[in-house]
């Protein structure tokens, strides 16, 4: 097996005319906590969606945890972990239902759905919450819910959309904590996020805008590599540059 | 990696009935809507006319005249509803529906008849509704046919020729349906279609839902095979359905008075093979439609045709053949065959085995093209 859980050469997806994610080239080194960076509308999303074998990429080639993307989707789903933007488990369901749910759909053990639904419950501190509807979760505790359902058949890579969009600091920290525990035992992390301090404890880091990866390497690389004191600076200054850029091109045309 | 495994299956199945149990409203209109259907239509679909209203115009009043009027009120076909003095006032009867025949006996007729001449005596038919128009005509001229041979039986046995007998008696028995009540046979066409009307809208939302909820997404990243998914989303409905029609069933055969000649077992048995089709048909709709609005509107689009093209509301004998090929394709068609073999003749499963391997076929088929259209993409 190779050292990386996540390779893409040429990535690229196209909605009609809309290139929203253009020739994109990245890896993600195994155990690390990539952040992927953009503003919004910049294509993370639908990299995501590519990765995970929701969409097809209109060209390019991928490898997840060294399956390929385009043909060998459902290899990659028994072993991914996925978090998306938008809640996206039942509302109709109390935690526990849909805990049991997905424990059936990634076919655990009796012993081992008790076992594990234990762990994840005292995990996402959702004790107490058991018999709650989901629906009826604040935004916090949704996203507690949603990561441990993602994480139910241990996945060797998790895949995280905004997982902290709306959540509090306090929540903000405890998940981040999970996610760094969770990479100490071994397990790649793909995450996105708008918080730059969520993305200043990241192994990596790549930026992408308009759906072109523009920057990548570790927090201390880029700062240092941009001059700027902190990644919010990063973040600013990528942006105006390739604005301005763009502006020259369009004003050459 | 590619074969059908019963946990993820089951643990839909599980998943579906918590949410059914929850969904209140559906659950009541799944259950309560056949019922009210099977009421609403079993009076509105009353095809047998009696008490076509009849105004008469009688310009010879007489023993004899209304001694005719009183053959056509005995059949209870008729029923006179108005005595009028004049052709204009019988017409304007006529247009503004308020009768549906005008019956005009001509000054002479009770003169005619007592010396022997042939009378005629007239009928004015609104033609509007065909099935009320050849209702009355058909049975005026055996009514009058009727009165004409015993006249002139009357008339004979005057000149000596004693008692008279018919040269030519046609008697007919009517077979499975002796009173010929229409009821008798729409009603089991009316389980029938009201079960495929419930059962296609209750999974033609299911996958459509889940794409409007967001919930595929999180779906579609799971291992889980479209068979395990579309089998786990119509068990439970197959339940539910069930239910419905054994209470659709009551209904028909206790208050309708529509008895079951054959065996219920059978009957039972291959509602739920129906009932399984039309769930299937309802999830095909559910993997084209792109929002829960576009699979009503599909569902109702395929209601239209079946209704026609079944036979429930025309007989497929005698429709062109193109079209009868055409009411090949529609499952409720089968279904019709059954219920009227089963409830009607009495018929057993070897009478019944080209519907059953076409409703089985139709299934599989269905749920062949579901699979092949669902993709696990959200796109
Ligand atoms: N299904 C789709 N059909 C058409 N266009 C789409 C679709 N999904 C995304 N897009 C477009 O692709 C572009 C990239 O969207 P994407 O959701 O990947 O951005 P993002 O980086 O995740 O943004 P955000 O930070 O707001 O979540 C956007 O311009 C969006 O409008
Ligand atoms: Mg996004």
């Amino acid at each position: 097996m190779s050292a990386a859980a996540i390779t893409c050469q040429q990535l690229t997806k196209r909605f009609g005319e809309r290139v929203a994610v253009n020739s994109l080239t990245l890896t993600v080194p195994k155990g690390s906590i990539y952040g992927f960076l953009g503003p919004n509308g910049s294509g993370k999303s639908t990299t995501i969606r590519m990765l995970c074998g929701l969409m097809t990429p209109t060209t390019g080639s991928g490898t997840v945890l060294g399956y390929d993307v385009m043909t060998q989707s459902e290899e990659i789903k028994q072993r991914i972990g996925y978090m998306s933007q938008k809640f996206s488990l039942y509302e109709d369901l109390t935690v526990e239902e849909n805990l049991d749910f997905y424990a059936g759909v990634y076919q655990l053990g009796a012993a081992e759905r008790r076992k594990r639904k234990a762990e994840l419950i005292e995990m996402a501190g959702l004790a107490g919450r058991e018999k709650q509807l989901a629906g009826s979760l604040s935004g916090g505790w949704k996203q507690r819910l949603a990561l441990s359902c993602a994480l139910l058949h241990k996945p060797e890579l998790l895949i995280l959309d905004e997982p902290t969009a709306g959540v509090d600091p306090v929540s903000r920290r405890i998940f981040w904590e999970v996610i760094h525990e969770l990479a100490e035992q071994g397990i790649t992390v793909l995450v996105t996020t708008h918080y730059m301090d969520e993305a200043q404890t990241c192994d990596w880091i790549g930026f992408i805008f308009f759906g072109n990866l523009l920057a990548e390497g570790t927090p201390q690389e880029l700062i240092g590599q941009m001059g700027a004191n902190n990644l919010e600076d990063v973040f600013i200054e990528l942006v105006r540059r390739e604005e301005a850029r763009q502006a020259a091109e369009g004003g050459a045309r | 990696m590619r074969r059908f495994v019963w946990g993820r299956y089951w643990s839909v199945v599980k998943k579906e009935v918590i949410q059914i149990k929850r969904d209140r409203p559906s659950l009541a209109i799944a259950l309560v809507m056949p019922l009210m259907l099977l009421f609403l239509f079993g009076y509105a679909v009353n095809t047998d006319v009696n008490d076509i209203r009849m105004a008469v115009w009688n310009q010879s009043p007489s023993a004899a005249s209304r001694e005719l009027i009183d053959q056509f009120v005995h059949t209870k076909i008729f029923q006179v509803t108005a005595s009028v003095g004049g052709y204009r006032e019988l017409e304007a009867m006529l247009d503004d529906g308020t009768a549906d025949v005008g019956l005009v006996i001509g000054p002479d007729y009770t003169r005619q008849k007592d010396r022997g001449e042939s009378a005629h005596i007239q009928m004015l038919v609104n033609g509007s509704d065909p099935n009320i128009a050849r209702t009355a005509v058909s049975n005026a001229q055996l009514i009058v046919q009727h009165q004409a041979i015993s006249l002139q039986e009357k008339k004979l046995e005057k000149q000596g020729m004693g008692e008279l007998t018919m040269p030519l008696e046609l008697e007919t028995r009517v077979l499975f349906n002796p009173n010929m009540e229409s009821i008798v046979f729409n009603i089991p066409g009316l389980i029938g279609l009201i079960m495929q009307n419930v059962t296609m809208i209750l999974t033609a939302f299911s996958l459509v839902r889940e794409k409007e909820r967001g919930t595929m997404e999180q779906l579609v990243v799971t291992p889980i095979r479209p068979l395990e998914l579309m089998l786990g989303k119509i068990t439970p409905y197959v339940g539910v359905g069930l239910f419905s029609f054994c209470l659709v069933l009551f209904v028909g055969t206790a208050w309708f008075g529509v008895p079951v000649k054959g065996s219920i077992g059978l009957l039972v048995a291959l509602s739920v093979l129906f009932l399984v089709t039309t769930l299937l048909l309802g999830i095909f709709i559910s993997t084209v439609a792109k929002t829960q609005l576009q699979a009503m509107q599909m569902a109702f689009a395929l209601i239209l045709p079946s209704v026609l093209l079944s036979g429930f509301m025309f007989p497929r004998d005698s429709m062109p053949v193109v079209i009868q090929w055409l009411g090949g394709l529609v499952p409720l068609t089968y279904f019709l065959e059954i219920l009227r073999g089963i409830f009607l003749k009495g018929v057993g499963a070897e009478a019944l085995w080209e519907e059953i391997v076409g409703m089985g076929a139709f299934s599989l088929v269905i749920l062949a093209v579901a699979i092949g259209r669902f993709r696990k993409k959200i796109e």
